[in-house]
């Protein structure tokens, strides 16, 4: 059953060499970093948020972005020690970077590994060379196959992403794709369906009416099924929606997030959850390099915070816990007794189930978690 | 009081965009009516939807003094009508009221349609008119093709036509020459009793309801205790005067002026246009023969899209029918809807008007039901019920046969898509009565069912016009024909919001259209939703809703919390948006969408 949260760092490094077509997350491209600044922001900002927390016990640390595996390895190692000279690292302290799979970033793993990341995830994302570069990508199958053999040799744990539900795909590319994914997987493995979002070029492409192939519904939940399926059978089950592990490999950090833990978020456009003084706040950094990287050098507060109702933590507990195989306490769904003949209709349908004051999603339910909230919830 | 030689009362006639309110505007800027600082476009039209869609809703009015080349100065009375065929009663009264009409032509553009029906109107008024050719400075302006088009088409002397350009003001001191000099001026008799015609009435929020009159003899002044003749109602008048078009104090208004007074009368459906107004002590012997009140022809329900608002909606009909005695309401109650009213309308772009106005200055959500005209229900005990509602259609064991109205038609359309205008009135039941040509133009008269056309007849001759098309019509009268209910039901639950009267021919491809649309326009349930249309016990289309399967978000990190919440904040929003049917939610837009037809 679910443990306590625990206590996690997000370290947002916001560079990439090339903006990806399908991103919608907080990335831009530079030429001109001075990394020896970007340390300094850092080390300044972990100080500055020791002093509110107080000691505490750091269960995992996670460095994403942008391309964190684009980092300068000394200012991994600075942010580590200076997280660690703040908080206590807990023994199992689980240090995630995410990396992408061209051979100048391979060749760095050692160093991040020197410099104390613990585990390694990778986002090979297809593997043929077609559909890589339709995703914008700039390695190939090939050099990715490769730079996850060597992470999975340098780091005592690795994973790595792949998007499916792509452009032109078929069940049957997916299943032959997924199947020599699987054979070659280490403990864990995150499968996401492609999302057109807003803002993004697919997203601009889509609605210009010229993004084309997308699979139709049905086929994506076609997808989905057998995913789930084939998984399961080669004992890396989903934990997550679209997260799998064999059990005990599960991501400490990202549990934090849907477990209702706390989560401290350093870098520019970082979302993090602090309890401070009894009040849990919401916070977040802006999203521009430059406008964080000043105000943390300045040693300002870059955050604006917004506390949260017992309501909001509650909903964001159900929302972000209801992912888990595990699910939540069924308690925290607000206004319990009010939505009772929802709850009984969505057991009826099969879509959750409720056990020993939990509530989680069945097999059926889990792909149709936003009209289970819609009745839990809204 | 001003010499009957020295005024001229006219109105101006002229397709929507071709120049009418710019027209105004210059001639109330020219002749310093309004101070410049104090002008702006479409100075007439005060409604925010007027000046919005650039159309003229309400009649207005206008006095201007024009120092003539004569050396004398004259009283001109202009009345801007609109030019909507919905509007055309307010049109036909106004014309009573004056003695000319500029007859305002695209140069460009050439004779439309609204042009047509407007100009017979005044020539029906017996006005004198004076043809106006508007954007001579257009490239495009073809002022022989149209001139001889004037000719032609409405049949009267293009020769002296005064060219304008209202936009740059070229041309706009011949037209008011032409005024003074073309039309006739007004007659009556200062010595008589008093005879004055309601023209119209509007409530003003801080002077009650004013009341805009023309006087046909007498004279009449402030104080003056008067009887509007038909509804028997006296009222001391409060006050008397011109709009320039500010209201102007006036001592007094003899024979051929127009003005307005106020005389502490509650609310606008206790006038009624066309009334005779006279002196309560000294009454003229014969009364003006009046007119016949608007009478809606489209009916729909309005509903509140939150139930709790249903107050709100009240008040704000209850207002919005003050000013306008054209639209009718009743309250109406539906199983699936709850509370809303019946109200009936002069045409669709009535409906779309009054629906905005209470969207927009109410703030009220509107679910709007499937528009129906008024059906004349033969009885088998030889009574006849007027059905405005399908969902009060009787039992059919009872029903003889059923009548539906039926209009005239005209439109007018470039040769290249005469094909596609004639399918289109072919499609919906038309039948052609008249086909001529008038330049590159192809001028079409269709005998049309009303019900064809209330949905989106316009909007489909527009599309498949590209625009070029323009359109008229008229009431004409009743006729048989093989009529029945349709229902939809979702889910298997009737939903009475989207019953319809239809013709038995076009039963099954309506039926089959609107479950199509309803099916796009459904969002996907965790079940699977049959939608069904039916005559009685009969499916006669049919089309599935599969359920949803997949929604889950595939990324949900620290930084989705907060988007995630927000997302739910959203939804519990729109939740108040969609109505429940049984288990289905249904969206507010999907109602009048689905009425909608591709082709």
């Amino acid at each position: 059953m679910a443990e306590l949260p625990g206590f996690g760092l997000y370290v947002h490094w916001p560079f990439c060499q090339a903006k990806c077509p399908y991103c919608d997350f907080n990335s831009h491209v530079s030429t001109q970093i001075d990394h020896a600044e970007w340390a300094r922001a850092y080390e300044m900002e972990i100080e500055r948020l020791g002093e509110e927390t107080g000691e505490r016990r750091l269960n995992s640390v996670f460095f994403g972005g942008g391309t964190p595996s684009l980092m300068d390895p000394q200012t991994v190692e600075r942010v580590l020690s200076s997280a660690r000279r703040v908080w206590s690292f807990a023994n199992d302290i689980e240090i995630t970077l995410e990396a992408n799979p061209t051979s100048v970033e391979a060749d760095r793993f050692k160093s991040f590994f020197a410099a104390g990341v613990n585990r390694v995830s990778v986002g090979l994302q297809a593997l043929n060379d077609a559909d890589l570069k339709q995703l914008g990508r700039l390695h190939t199958a090939d050099e990715g196959r490769r730079a996850f053999d060597i992470a999975r040799a340098v780091f005592p744990r690795s994973s790595f992403d792949l998007i499916y539900a792509r452009q032109d795909q078929s069940l049957s590319d997916w299943e032959a794709e997924l199947a020599e994914a699987i054979a070659f997987a280490s403990a864990h493995l995150s499968l996401y369906q492609l999302t057109i979002e807003p803002g993004t070029a697919f997203g601009d492409r889509q609605k210009r009416g010229l993004l084309r192939g997308l699979p139709p519904d049905d086929l994506a939940a076609d997808m989905y099924e057998m995913t789930q399926q084939m998984t399961l059978d080669a004992g890396l089950p989903a934990y997550e929606t679209s997260n799998h592990a064999q059990a005990g490999d599960e991501s400490k950090h990202n549990l934090i997030y849907w477990r209702g833990g706390d989560w401290a978020a350093i870098g520019p456009g970082g979302h993090g959850r602090l309890t401070l003084d009894g009040s849990r706040y919401a916070t977040e950094t802006p999203r521009s390099p430059k406008e964080w990287l000043g105000a943390a050098l300045n040693g300002e507060n870059p955050e604006n915070r917004t506390v949260l109702s017992q309501e909001e933590i509650n909903e964001e507990a159900v929302m972000m816990g209801l992912r888990l195989a595990e699910g939540v306490e069924a308690a925290l769904i607000p206004q319990f007794e009010e939505k009772i003949n929802n709850i009984n209709g969505l057991a009826e349908s099969n879509l959750i189930e409720l056990h020993d004051g939990r509530i989680m999603l069945t097999a059926a339910g889990r792909p149709l978690l936003n009209a289970v909230l819609r009745e839990l919830l809204v | 009081m001003t010499d009957l030689n020295h005024i001229r009362n006219f109105s101006i006639v002229a397709h929507i965009d071709h120049g009418k309110s710019t027209l105004a505007d210059r001639l109330i800027q020219m002749t310093g009516t309004v101070a410049e600082r104090d002008m702006q476009e479409q100075i007439l039209d005060s409604m925010d939807i007027e000046r919005e869609r650039g159309i003229t809703i309400k009649a207005n009015t206008v006095r201007i003094e024009y120092p003539a080349q004569d050396g004398q100065t004259y009283i001109l009375n202009l009345i801007d009508t609109p030019g909507h065929v919905d509007f055309a009663y307010e049109v036909s009264r106004s014309m009573q009221a004056v003695e000319g009409s500029l007859l305002v032509v695209d140069a460009s553009q050439g004779v439309e349609a609204q042009t047509l029906a407007n100009v017979y109107q005044a020539i029906d008024a017996d006005h004198e008119i004076v043809p106006v050719l508007n954007k001579i400075d257009l490239p495009a302006a073809d002022i022989d093709r149209v001139s001889e088009q004037i000719e032609d088409v409405i049949g009267i002397d293009a020769t002296d036509a005064v060219q304008i350009s209202a936009k740059t003001g070229v041309g706009i001191p011949d037209v008011l020459e032409a005024i003074v000099q073309r039309l006739p001026h007004p007659e009556g008799d200062r010595d008589a009793a008093l005879k004055a015609m309601l023209v119209d009435s509007w409530y003003d929020p801080y002077l009650g309801v004013v009341v805009m009159i023309r006087v046909i003899d007498g004279t009449i002044k402030k104080g003056d205790q008067i009887l509007m003749m038909q509804t028997g109602a006296k009222y001391k008048i409060d006050r008397l005067a011109v709009l320039k078009p500010e209201m102007q104090d006036i001592a007094e208004l003899g024979p051929g002026e127009i003005g307005v007074l106020t005389a502490s009368i509650k609310q606008v459906r206790d006038t009624r246009v066309g009334d005779t107004i006279t002196h309560e002590k000294k009454q003229t012997a014969t009364a003006l023969p009046g007119f016949k009140p608007a009478q809606p022809v489209v009916f729909c329900g309005l509903f509140p899209v939150d139930n709790a608002e249903f107050e709100d909606l009240r008040e704000a009909i209850e207002k919005l029918a003050l000013n306008d005695a054209s639209f009718s309401y009743e309250m109406e109650t539906s199983a699936a809807l709850g509370f809303g009213f019946r109200c009936g309308f002069l045409g669709l772009l009535h409906l779309e008007v009054i629906r905005d106005r209470i969207e927009r200055e109410y703030d009220i959500d509107l679910i709007t039901t499937a528009p129906s005209v008024i059906y004349h229900v033969f009885m088998r005990d030889g009574s006849m019920i007027e059905l405005h509602n399908p969902a009060d259609m009787p039992d059919l064991t009872h029903v003889d046969h059923i009548e539906e109205p039926r209009i005239k038609a005209t439109i007018l359309v470039p040769d290249e898509y005469l094909g596609d205008v004639l399918k289109l009135c072919q499609d919906r039941r038309g039948i052609q009565q008249d086909l001529t040509y008038a330049g590159t133009r192809a001028m079409v008269v269709y005998d049309l069912p009303l019900n064809e056309v209330v949905f989106d007849f316009y909007d489909r001759l527009k599309s498949v016009t590209k625009g070029y098309a323009s359109f008229d019509y008229q009431m004409t009268g009743y006729r048989q024909d093989f009529l029945v209910k349709m229902q939809i039901l979702v889910n298997d639950e009737p939903v009475d919001a989207l019953s319809m009267m239809v013709h038995r021919d076009r039963a099954e491809s309506r039926g089959r259209a609107m479950c199509e649309k309803l099916k796009e326009l459904i969002p996907r349930h965790m079940f699977k939703i049959p939608i069904q249309a039916a005559i009685g016990g009969r499916v006669i289309a049919r089309e599935t809703l599969s359920a949803l399967r997949k929604d889950v978000t595939a990324k949900c990190y620290g930084g989705d919390a907060t988007r995630k919440r927000k997302l739910l904040e959203k939804q519990k929003a729109g939740k108040k948006k969609m109505r429940q049917f049984g288990k289905v939610e249904i969206p507010q837009e999907a109602f009048i969408n689905a009425l909608k037809m591709d082709s």
